[in-house]
């Protein structure tokens, strides 16, 4: 029933069989992961739209149109805006590195690239006050050149860059090994430039895999509370995101409001889920084609 | 365009891949690199291509010195075992490739490429296949696009790594008797790795055979079978029996001096019979009878010794003597190949 290493399955409703379970261990197995799901999942997406919209459209708008909210809104798209197409590049360059070429420490580098993965936002954000903070390494240097980094956008904006840059990396390592070099070599052979090499035989085959990287690394930036609220200072208007404006609307009892916004999140996150589940698909595809 | 080789060696880590190997290509022949893997094969055919950089020794292409150019520059035509084909691109656009990348004043206009592929799968004989993308053809399809795919580029060499190693028996003799057709009539100088003999001595003008980083013997495919230079070509190349004696070369049994040997003999070079026709056949007992297709193979035990042996019965023989299990019988070599008792396998 699995074709070539499982990648294809055929449709068929036999395919339980082989297990030999009951259809009611089935079912039930089923029942409990839905059900599981939806108290999880459903229940509290439903509940963000519909306190979002309880008071109606126009509270709803009014919410969104709130210049704090605004500004929070411009600031989590620059931050997006500038930390994404970075990561973008760095993850491209990564992994074009590490799944090309030999070299010693690679392992090393590898584990060093998912260290956002496994430290803490806070930490993350702590790094950086450590480092720019007044009292930190870099800051009497910066106070005296006018410089200001931390409770200010740069600040922010690098926070983002360190929690995010695994995503495409990741995603593009075991694609890029799994592919292998020959397809390279070849392009080498034929007279092709490493330009060239790369734009028409490289970047084709992980356009998917860099969308899947990007799309994540995307949702992750803007939705990024523990290491920005570190760095941020919650500036009003000035310094935050929209998570940020999310807390604070909540800690002021201004439900509506911060369901409104939380709701933008909400969306995002749907619209992540769809191009994600696309790209996996596009993936395989890419595999399977070996 | 010749290839001449002058004392190559490459080291991966602690593993010496090649050592000091030397090697000459004459133009428009077809060589096969023969060797078991390991053997620095593969490697040696990557350093020609400049896919690998030497760490000691020259390649020269016509006699000019190549070592230091780049792949791209060295107009070297590769097929690659896996086939590398672009998966996201078209067989026309796969065979155009090399042609389409070419700066721009050298590159021929649209309409000559498509005659130029068009030509090409001509050649390959897949012409209705050019819109088709690699993960639609078959393996022996696609071997056939990436060797056109190599020569779109009208490369001064060819260089092939184990073509045919990804395909079944069938459409491997099918494909290597076309390669060798393809070769008489294109006569581009070609290098191809192989680790099968029957492969090598059905394509090859000239075979190399290689084994631990070092050229054990070269020469004409008959060359290389009927005067194996030394023990390990003489068993790469074949089935194998062994009579340890005494002896010098020529003769094992006629000792002259008292130096240690072994007689090599090809399992089809062994007569067996039920009289003692030859006083230097020797008595031995039928193990076991099998027939593989056209012949029938025959396992035995020498009465002496007790040293088993192989030999390879065409049917008709078999069927007239009409061996039973366990029988005694006399065995001949036809021929015996003697190297000292030291060289090792």
């Amino acid at each position: 029933m699995h074709v070539a290493g499982g990648l294809k399955k055929t449709k068929s409703t036999k395919q339980g069989r082989g297990l030999g379970e009951p259809a009611l261990v089935r079912w039930l197995l089923i029942a409990v992961t839905i059900g599981f799901l939806a108290l999880f999942l459903l229940v509290p997406l439903a509940a963000v739209f519909s306190q979002a919209l309880e008071k109606g459209w126009e509270t709803y708008l009014a919410a969104l149109h709130e210049p704090d909210t605004l500004a929070a809104i411009k600031l989590t798209l620059l931050t997006a805006t500038i930390s994404v197409p970075l990561n973008l590049v760095f993850g491209v360059v990564a992994a074009w590195g590490i799944a090309k070429f030999d070299f010693p420490g690679k392992s090393f580098l590898i584990t060093l690239i998912d260290l956002p993965f496994s430290v803490s936002p806070v930490v993350s954000g702590l790094i950086y006050v450590l480092l720019f903070g007044l009292q930190g390494w870099l800051g009497p240097w910066l106070q005296a050149h006018d410089l200001k980094i931390i409770f200010a956008v740069p600040g922010i904006v690098l926070a983002t860059i360190f929690v995010t840059f695994p995503f495409v990396a990741r995603e593009l390592i075991p694609l890029m090994e799994a592919q292998g070099r020959e397809e390279e070599e070849a392009a080498l052979t034929l007279g092709a430039s490493g330009l060239q090499t790369f734009l028409r035989v490289t970047l084709p085959n992980i356009k998917w895999g860099i969308l899947y990287g990007v799309i994540l690394c995307n949702a992750r930036a803007m939705g990024e509370f523990g290491a920005v609220s570190v760095v941020s200072g919650h500036v009003r208007g000035s310094t935050n995101t929209i998570p940020l404006q999310v807390e604070i609307l909540y800690n002021e009892y201004n439900f509506a409001a911060a369901f409104a916004v939380a709701s933008l999140l909400a969306l995002l996150a749907l619209v992540t889920l769809v191009v994600k589940t696309v790209a996996e698909w596009k993936v395989r595809q890419e595999l399977a084609n070996n | 365009m010749s290839i001449k080789i002058g004392s190559v060696s490459k080291n991966f880590g602690q593993f010496a891949a090649l050592k000091d190997v030397s090697l000459t290509v004459p133009s428009g022949e077809l060589v096969a690199l023969l060797g078991p893997s390991g053997s620095g094969k593969t490697t040696l055919l990557r350093i020609i291509a400049g896919l690998e950089a030497p760490d000691q020794g020259q390649i020269f292409f016509d006699g000019v010195e190549t070592t230091n150019s780049h792949v791209r520059e060295r107009q070297v035509g590769f097929v690659f075992q896996h086939y590398a084909l672009f998966r996201h691109m078209t067989v026309f656009d796969n065979i155009a490739f090399g042609l389409t990348v070419k700066p721009r004043r050298e590159r021929p206009g649209k309409a000559q490429i498509r005659e130029k592929v068009f030509e090409l799968l001509k050649l390959i004989q897949l012409e209705q296949l050019a819109d088709r993308y690699p993960a639609q053809l078959s393996g022996g399809q696609r071997q056939r696009v990436a060797l056109a795919r190599a020569l779109a580029v009208a490369p001064k060499v060819l260089l092939l790594d184990e073509p045919f190693g990804a395909l079944d028996a069938k459409v491997r003799a099918e494909l290597r008797r076309w390669l060798r057709r393809l070769h008489d009539e294109i006569h581009v100088t070609s290098v191809f790795v192989t680790h099968d003999q029957e492969e090598a001595l059905e394509v090859a003008d000239r075979i190399v055979v290689m084994n631990q980083g070092q050229i054990e013997q070269e020469g004409t495919p008959t060359q290389v079978y009927d005067h194996p230079a030394t023990p390990f070509v003489f068993s790469f190349l074949g089935n194998v029996n062994l009579f340890h004696g005494r002896g010098t070369a020529g003769e094992v049994q006629a000792a002259v001096e008292p130096v240690p040997a072994v007689g090599y003999v090809r399992s089809h070079d062994i007569e067996v019979e039920r009289q003692l026709s030859d006083p230097t056949a020797v008595r031995a007992t039928v193990r076991y009878v099998q027939t593989v297709g056209p012949l029938v193979r025959v396992e035995l035990a020498l009465a002496d010794t007790g040293a088993a042996l192989e030999a390879e019965l065409s049917r008709e023989v078999a069927d007239r003597l009409d061996l039973q299990v366990g029988e005694e019988v006399y065995v001949r070599p036809r021929k015996v190949t003697v190297f000292a008792e030291d060289y090792q396998i």
